[in-house]
């Protein structure tokens, strides 16, 4: 009982961490099950059909290359201009300040649905149809305030007297930005330009108002099979994504640990 | 705002002209204002409209929609904040502890710690949700210790599930809401409190405060930034969310946004939604300026 009271708070982060992984394990043992009839709920034997055959399921690797692409593109273009208005706000004075801050923080504290619903209607009014296009532009608006968040941070730590340096030693403001601001604010680029494509990826709500029946994603593929029962493909295709989003954080953090130590030593 | 420290000045800024921070400025921002701010001028304009999907719509003004949609659906809405809410306070209850070991007490095993908050979002938030409706299932052995220990008992006398079983309840979906939007809560707090100074707890206890009266004087106060940010963080998606009410819940645990989706892609009843939507964005945003305006910082972004 003294243990118990000694280590109070370690039981109790353990137990939050519990609670936050459970449905990542229960994901990947059911990824191994084989249901009878539609629904993936309950354990009944163990088989590797599902991996065997990970786009067994009618329509499942479609969605996925659609969600791929549409990360792809949304992610890469948000940071070009997220990135953009994260050096304007970290590096220069301007007017407008306060209202740029407002534009960018608004998004990030509106509710999904009211975006997606606002998007549907003036969609409707300019006739654009619902699809691709439509999914894409509402994946960049909804990213370009966490990648200037991300890259703002990364901004703000970075000693103004290094670029001032450069000047003194002769570089031109665009030598400058390529050879010493931007290798140093990378990281915080690189982790907005992931943090952007991972909630493109996983997005449900606001495609759900733009999408159209022809252009599924993988959420949308997932919430329409959870009406009829999901295959056993959809906590495959869940596994794996768990597997290699591991493996970049993993690498990403030895990487910056290899270099803190290179420039330590 | 503290524009001067955000800013700070150089000769290297003095040379770069004028025009730089508008060209850098320019293609996100006129991304934001046609892509959100129009929206919502066109989502105000849709709900004042009158006519059918196939006829068209034509502005008339109807104003008494908006008494018609929270007339209709105050249950909703209400509900909504309180799922919302209540969700919030026990993301925060159970963040606390886990961001305070991290920022405190991991030493090196903090990098590892945080690698697992964030490991939840590796897998997408769909299938983790219905991976809830597996572990509550009611031949589950979740299902079948909560029953042994009448904890089912006690969540049918507070009124949050309907019999001895726990899915499809209102307890389900806040339950779900608390841990979907869990990681929003602790990396916040973690922020906040990894910049707290072990010392200046240590001199509290110096000074002859309980651990108690520390918490409450000195750690508390200090972590406020990352309480602030982590509420809204929580409380403002799910508020919004329908996922969780819709595969953990009941027809008694409608959220206003399943309300919302619902009448915009089947119902098709464009100014109702739009009106339904509008109230929802107004109702938030009233209680987050209310909120920060109480906590006192302003300064978030």
């Amino acid at each position: 009982m003294a243990w118990v009271r000694r280590h109070l708070l370690f039981l109790a982060a353990v137990l939050v961490l519990a609670y936050m992984l459970v449905p990542n394990v229960v994901v990947a043992v059911f990824s191994f099950n084989d249901p009878v009839g539609r629904y993936n709920y309950t354990w009944r034997a163990f088989s590797l059909d599902a991996w065997a055959n990970p786009c067994g399921a009618a329509g499942i690797c479609q969605s996925l290359g659609l969600s791929l692409r549409v990360g792809l593109v949304a992610s890469l273009t948000a940071t070009v201009l997220g990135t953009m208005v994260a050096f304007a706000l970290g590096r220069h004075r301007f007017r407008g300040r306060a209202g740029t801050n407002l534009l960018i923080f608004m998004p990030m504290a509106t509710p999904e649905v009211v975006m997606g619903s606002s998007l549907l209607t003036l969609f409707l009014m300019m006739g654009l149809p619902a699809g691709t296009l439509a999914i894409t532009i509402a994946h960049i608006m909804f990213c370009i305030s966490f990648v200037v968040v991300a890259v703002k941070a990364r901004v703000a730590t970075l000693d103004p007297r290094l670029e001032e340096a450069a000047a003194d030693l002769g570089a031109t403001p665009l030598q400058t930005f390529l050879r010493v601001t931007f290798p140093l604010a990378f990281p915080g680029i690189l982790a907005g330009a992931l943090l952007a494509f991972s909630l493109s990826f996983d997005d449900y709500i606001i495609t759900n108002f733009t999408a159209s029946p022809s252009s599924v994603t993988f959420p949308m593929y997932v919430w329409g099979a959870a009406q009829r029962g999901a295959p056993v493909q959809v906590n495959v295709i869940g596994t794996l994504m768990f597997l290699v989003a591991l493996l970049v954080v993993v690498a990403g953090q030895a990487l910056a640990a290899r270099r803190e130590r290179s420039r330590a030593g | 705002m503290a524009e001067a420290a955000l800013a700070p000045g150089g000769p290297a800024r003095r040379r770069r002209r004028s025009w730089v921070p508008y060209a850098l400025l320019a293609p996100g921002l006129l991304w934001l204002a046609v892509f959100f701010v129009a929206p919502m001028v066109t989502l105000g304009s849709q709900s004042l409209q009158e006519g059918n999907v196939y006829d068209g719509y034509t502005l008339t003004g109807n104003v008494g929609i908006y008494a018609d949609a929270v007339g209709k659906y105050w249950p909703h809405l209400l509900r909504s904040v309180g799922y919302a809410a209540t969700a919030t306070v026990f993301a925060l209850l159970l963040a606390y502890p886990l961001a305070y070991f991290m920022a405190q007490k991991a030493g090196r095993w903090k990098n590892v710690l945080l690698v697992l908050v964030v490991a939840p979002f590796f897998t997408s938030f769909l299938i983790r949700t219905l991976a809830w409706r597996t572990i509550l299932s009611d031949t589950g052995p979740v299902t079948e210790v909560a029953q042994a220990l009448h904890l089912t008992d006690l969540l049918q006398l507070l009124h949050l599930t309907n019999n001895d079983t726990l899915l499809s309840s209102k307890f389900a979906v806040i339950a779900g809401l608390t841990y979907n939007f869990l990681p929003f809560m602790i990396l916040p707090l973690y922020a906040a409190l990894d910049r707290l100074d072990p010392r200046l707890v240590e001199a509290a206890g110096d000074l002859y405060a309980s651990p108690w009266q520390a918490f409450r004087h000195v750690t508390w106060p200090l972590s406020l930034p990352g309480v602030v940010a982590g509420t809204l963080l929580t409380f403002i998606p799910a508020a919004g969310d329908f996922i969780n009410s819709r595969l953990l819940g009941n027809t008694q645990t409608v959220m206003i946004g399943q309300v919302i989706d619902s009448q915009f892609l089947r119902v098709l009843d464009y100014p109702l939604a739009a009106a339904l939507s509008f109230v929802l964005l107004l109702m938030i945003l009233g209680l987050v300026t209310a909120y920060v305006r109480r906590a006192g910082t302003e300064e978030l972004v």
